[in-house]
C-alpha cells in the first residue's frame, strides 16, 4: 500500500480557470456552467520558448504551476507528465505534410511532436534538473500517472508533481478518438504530511478490475470526466474539495482519501 | 536500492532476430546498417530495418492491434524464450502481479501516416479501417504486449523520446519497491515510419553515410528500429547472473532538441545511477554509451562521461551496429549490456576511424576481450530527457 500527502492542487478545463477558483463547483456548492478555456499563459516560459509552445503545452505548463505552493521551488520537484494523446495538434499537421508531396515538415513541428514535449518545456521553464516522465496509458492516463507519481514520492521520500492533460485530437482523428473538451489537472504529492497537505492518499491494487467507479452528479461536469482522461480525475478532486473521506476505483487500482483537518 | 534480478531478456533489431544474432554479428563485425529502402521513402541515408515484418500481421485474438509497431513487439516477444519465461512468471506470481512497462516514441503512427494518404476527398475522413487505439495511441504497444502475454499487472508506456526504454526500469523498480507488484516486463519498442525519418531529416540530423560514433568527422544519426524486452524480479525469487543495480534520472532544462552543451544532465543522470548502485566510478568496466553520433550529443556526452570517469573505461556506442532506435535505443543498450557481462568483452565502437581528438573519454575502436562485471548504460532524449543504469552480475 503506497500512502502519499496532497500539497498542491490545479485544475484548468472549460469554465474552470484553477483549482481555488473552481473549488465551489466542484464541491457541488455552485452550479457549474460551462464556458470557454482560459487564456493560456506559461508565462513562466521565456518568451522564444512560449512562441514555439502549443496549446497543448502551455495547458500543462499552466495547470503545473498551480500545484505548487509558494515556498515549494519547482527547481525541487521531480515530475511526472501523463497524457493519453499528447501534441495532438503537432501530430496532426505533421501527417497532413507527409500526406503531401514535398513533405517538408518542419524541424520546430518535429521537436514539438514528442510526447515529451511539455516536460522538456515545463524543465525550461522552471530550470528544474530533476528526474521528469512522460506516460501515455490511454482512458487510464491519469490513474497510472498517479500510481507513478504517488510511488515516486513513497519509495524516494520526496516531493513530486502530477500533471495529467489531454486535448481533443483535430478532425479527422477526432473521429476515431472523439474527447469532449481540454482538461488538465496537477497534484503535488509527498512522503510526509506537512501545513499544506489536503489530504492523505492511500493506493493500492485489487486483483479485480472494478472500471472507473465515482461519477459526478452534476450533467456537465460528468459529460466532462466521461470525456476526457485527465478528467478521470473529477470524483477525486471532488472529494478533495469538499474536505470529505472518499473510496475510489480505477481499473484495478484503490485509491483512498482522508482529509486532513 | 535493491537490485533486481534481470530473469529473461530477448533483442531484436536490424542484425537479427534473438540474442544470438546480434552476438554474431559483434562478433564477425557486421553492421545492419543499409541505404534507405524503406518503402515509399525517397532519402539519402542508410536505415536499420528489420527484415520481414511487412509479411507478418498480428492475426487472431489481437488482429486489430496489427500494425509495424506491434508486429515488431510481437516477433520481439517469440525470441529467446520469452514468452515461456513470463508464462513461468505468471505461475509463481499470479497475473495480476507482474507489471507491462514498455517504451516506444512512435508508436504505431505509420498507419495513420497512411491513413492521411487515403483521406475521403470529399468529407477528409480517415479510412474505415483506421484503429486509433489499437495503433496509433501511444499506450497500443503496452495494450497489446500485456494481452498477448496475459498479464493483468498495471500497464503503461513512458514515451520521453530516445531515454523512454531505459526510463521503464526506473518506473519497474519504484513499483516492484512499493510492494504493489512483484516482477515486471519491461522494454521498449520503435519502429520505422515517416514521421522520424522525415523530422530528423528536417532537423538536419541525418548522416548520408552510416553513422560514425565519436569520428572526427561524424555527421548525424542513422535511423533504426527494435524491440527489446527485460523481466525483472526481486532477487529472492528470480533466477539469473545479471541484475539491475542502479538507475538515474534527469533533465537538462536546457533546449528541446539540442543537448546541454556540457552534458550536465548527463553526468547528473550517471551519478545518481551509481549513486542508487552503492558503487564509485572506479566499479565500472564498461560504458555503453547514448553515442547517437551527432556532433553536439557526442562532445556533450564525451564532456560528462570524461568529466567523471577520465579516460579510465572503455566506452562504445552501439548505433553504428544497429542505429539509432529512438524509443528502443534504452533497451538495446541494456540487452547489449547483459551481452557485454554474460560474455565478458567490450564491442567496438563501429564505423569510428578516426577518434574525435576533442573527444576527452576511452573511445574502444577494437573489440576488448576482458571481463566486464558492472556495465552503465546510457540513452538521453529530446526534451533533455536522460536515464542511466548500472547493470552488473549478480554478487
Amino acid at each position: 500500500m503506497i500512502r502519499v500527502f496532497v500539497e498542491g492542487v490545479g485544475m484548468i478545463g472549460p469554465g474552470l480557470s484553477s483549482w481555488k477558483e473552481s473549488r465551489e463547483i466542484l464541491a457541488g456548492r455552485q452550479a457549474y456552467a460551462g464556458g470557454e478555456l482560459p487564456r493560456l499563459l506559461a508565462s513562466r516560459l521565456p518568451a522564444a520558448e512560449r512562441r514555439r509552445s502549443t496549446a497543448v503545452t502551455r495547458l500543462a505548463i499552466d495547470v503545473a504551476e498551480q500545484a505548487l505552493p509558494p515556498d515549494v521551488n519547482a527547481g525541487d520537484i521531480a515530475t511526472v507528465f501523463t497524457s493519453s494523446g499528447g501534441e495532438v495538434e503537432i501530430i496532426h499537421r505533421i501527417f497532413e505534410e507527409l500526406a503531401t508531396v514535398e513533405r517538408q515538415i518542419s524541424p520546430t513541428q518535429f521537436h514539438n511532436s514528442v510526447h515529451n514535449a511539455a516536460s522538456g518545456y515545463w524543465s525550461i521553464a522552471t530550470g528544474s534538473r530533476q528526474a521528469s516522465t512522460s506516460l501515455s496509458c490511454f482512458d487510464d492516463s491519469f490513474a497510472m500517472g498517479l500510481l507513478e507519481t504517488a510511488g515516486q514520492a513513497f519509495v524516494e521520500d520526496t516531493k513530486v508533481l502530477l500533471v495529467a492533460y489531454d486535448f481533443p485530437p483535430l478532425d479527422p482523428i477526432l473521429r476515431a478518438r472523439p474527447l469532449l473538451a481540454p482538461f488538465a489537472v496537477s497534484l503535488l504529492l509527498a512522503s510526509e504530511r506537512s501545513e499544506h497537505s489536503l489530504g492523505e492518499l492511500t493506493i493500492g491494487l485489487d486483483t479485480a478490475n472494478a472500471g472507473d467507479i465515482g461519477h459526478m452528479d452534476d450533467a456537465g461536469l460528468e459529460a466532462l470526466r466521461a470525456g476526457n482522461p485527465a478528467a478521470r480525475s473529477l470524483p477525486l478532486l471532488a472529494a478533495l474539495a469538499r474536505s470529505e473521506p472518499a473510496e475510489l476505483s480505477y481499473g484495478q487500482a484503490r485509491v483512498g482519501l482522508k482529509p486532513c483537518a | 536500492m535493491q537490485p533486481l534480478i534481470i530473469s529473461a531478456f530477448t533483442l531484436t533489431n536490424c542484425l537479427g532476430r534473438g540474442l544470438n544474432a546480434t552476438s554474431a554479428a559483434l562478433r564477425e563485425q557486421r553492421s545492419g546498417l543499409r541505404h534507405c529502402d524503406f518503402p515509399g521513402t525517397e532519402l539519402d541515408t542508410y536505415i536499420g530495418r528489420i527484415d520481414g515484418i511487412e509479411n507478418e500481421p498480428v492475426s487472431g485474438r489481437l488482429s486489430d492491434y496489427d500494425c509495424r509497431n506491434n508486429r515488431l513487439a510481437r516477433i520481439g516477444l517469440e525470441q529467446d524464450g520469452f514468452v515461456q519465461a513470463v508464462e513461468s512468471a505468471r505461475r509463481r506470481y499470479g497475473p495480476e502481479r507482474i507489471a507491462v512497462i514498455l517504451g516506444t516514441s512512435t508508436s504505431g503512427i505509420l498507419e495513420t501516416e497512411s491513413a492521411y494518404r487515403r483521406r475521403n476527398p470529399e468529407t477528409g475522413a480517415l479510412p474505415p479501417d483506421f484503429r486509433y487505439r489499437q495503433t496509433q495511441n501511444t499506450f497500443s504497444v503496452g495494450d497489446f504486449t500485456r494481452r498477448y502475454l496475459d498479464l493483468q499487472g498495471p500497464a503503461s508506456v513512458v514515451s520521453t523520446a530516445c531515454s523512454s526504454s531505459s526510463k521503464v526500469f526506473a518506473s519497474a523498480a519504484r513499483l516492484i519497491q512499493t510492494g504493489l507488484c512483484d516482477a515486471a516486463v519491461v522494454g521498449g519498442v520503435d519502429s520505422l515510419c515517416f514521421t522520424t525519418l522525415y523530422g530528423f531529416t528536417a532537423l538536419e540530423l541525418v548522416s548520408s553515410t552510416p553513422c560514425r560514433p565519436a569520428d572526427a568527422d561524424r555527421n548525424g544519426i542513422s535511423i533504426g528500429e527494435a524491440a527489446g524486452f527485460a523481466l525483472l524480479e526481486k532477487p529472492e525469487r528470480g533466477t539469473g547472473d545479471i541484475a539491475l543495480l542502479g538507475y538515474g534520472e534527469s533533465t537538462d532544462a536546457y533546449h528541446m532538441s539540442s543537448p546541454h552543451p556540457d552534458g550536465l544532465g548527463a553526468a547528473e543522470a550517471m551519478n545518481k545511477a551509481m549513486q542508487r548502485a552503492g558503487i564509485d566510478p572506479g566499479a565500472i568496466d564498461y560504458i555503453n554509451l547514448h553515442g547517437t553520433a551527432t556532433k553536439a550529443n557526442d562532445a556533450a556526452e564525451d564532456k560528462a562521461v570524461s568529466g567523471i570517469f577520465g579516460a579510465a573505461v572503455p566506452c562504445s556506442s552501439i548505433k553504428g551496429w544497429t542505429g539509432h532506435t529512438l524509443g528502443a535505443a534504452g533497451i538495446v543498450n541494456v540487452i547489449v549490456g547483459c551481452l557485454s557481462i554474460r560474455e565478458n568483452f567490450v564491442p567496438r565502437s563501429l564505423n569510428t576511424e578516426r577518434v574525435d581528438p576533442e573527444i576527452a573519454s576511452w573511445i574502444a575502436t577494437e573489440e576488448l576481450r576482458r571481463p566486464v562485471r558492472t556495465v552503465l548504460c546510457n540513452a538521453f532524449g529530446f526534451g533533455g530527457n536522460n536515464a542511466s543504469l548500472v547493470l552488473g552480475k549478480r554478487s
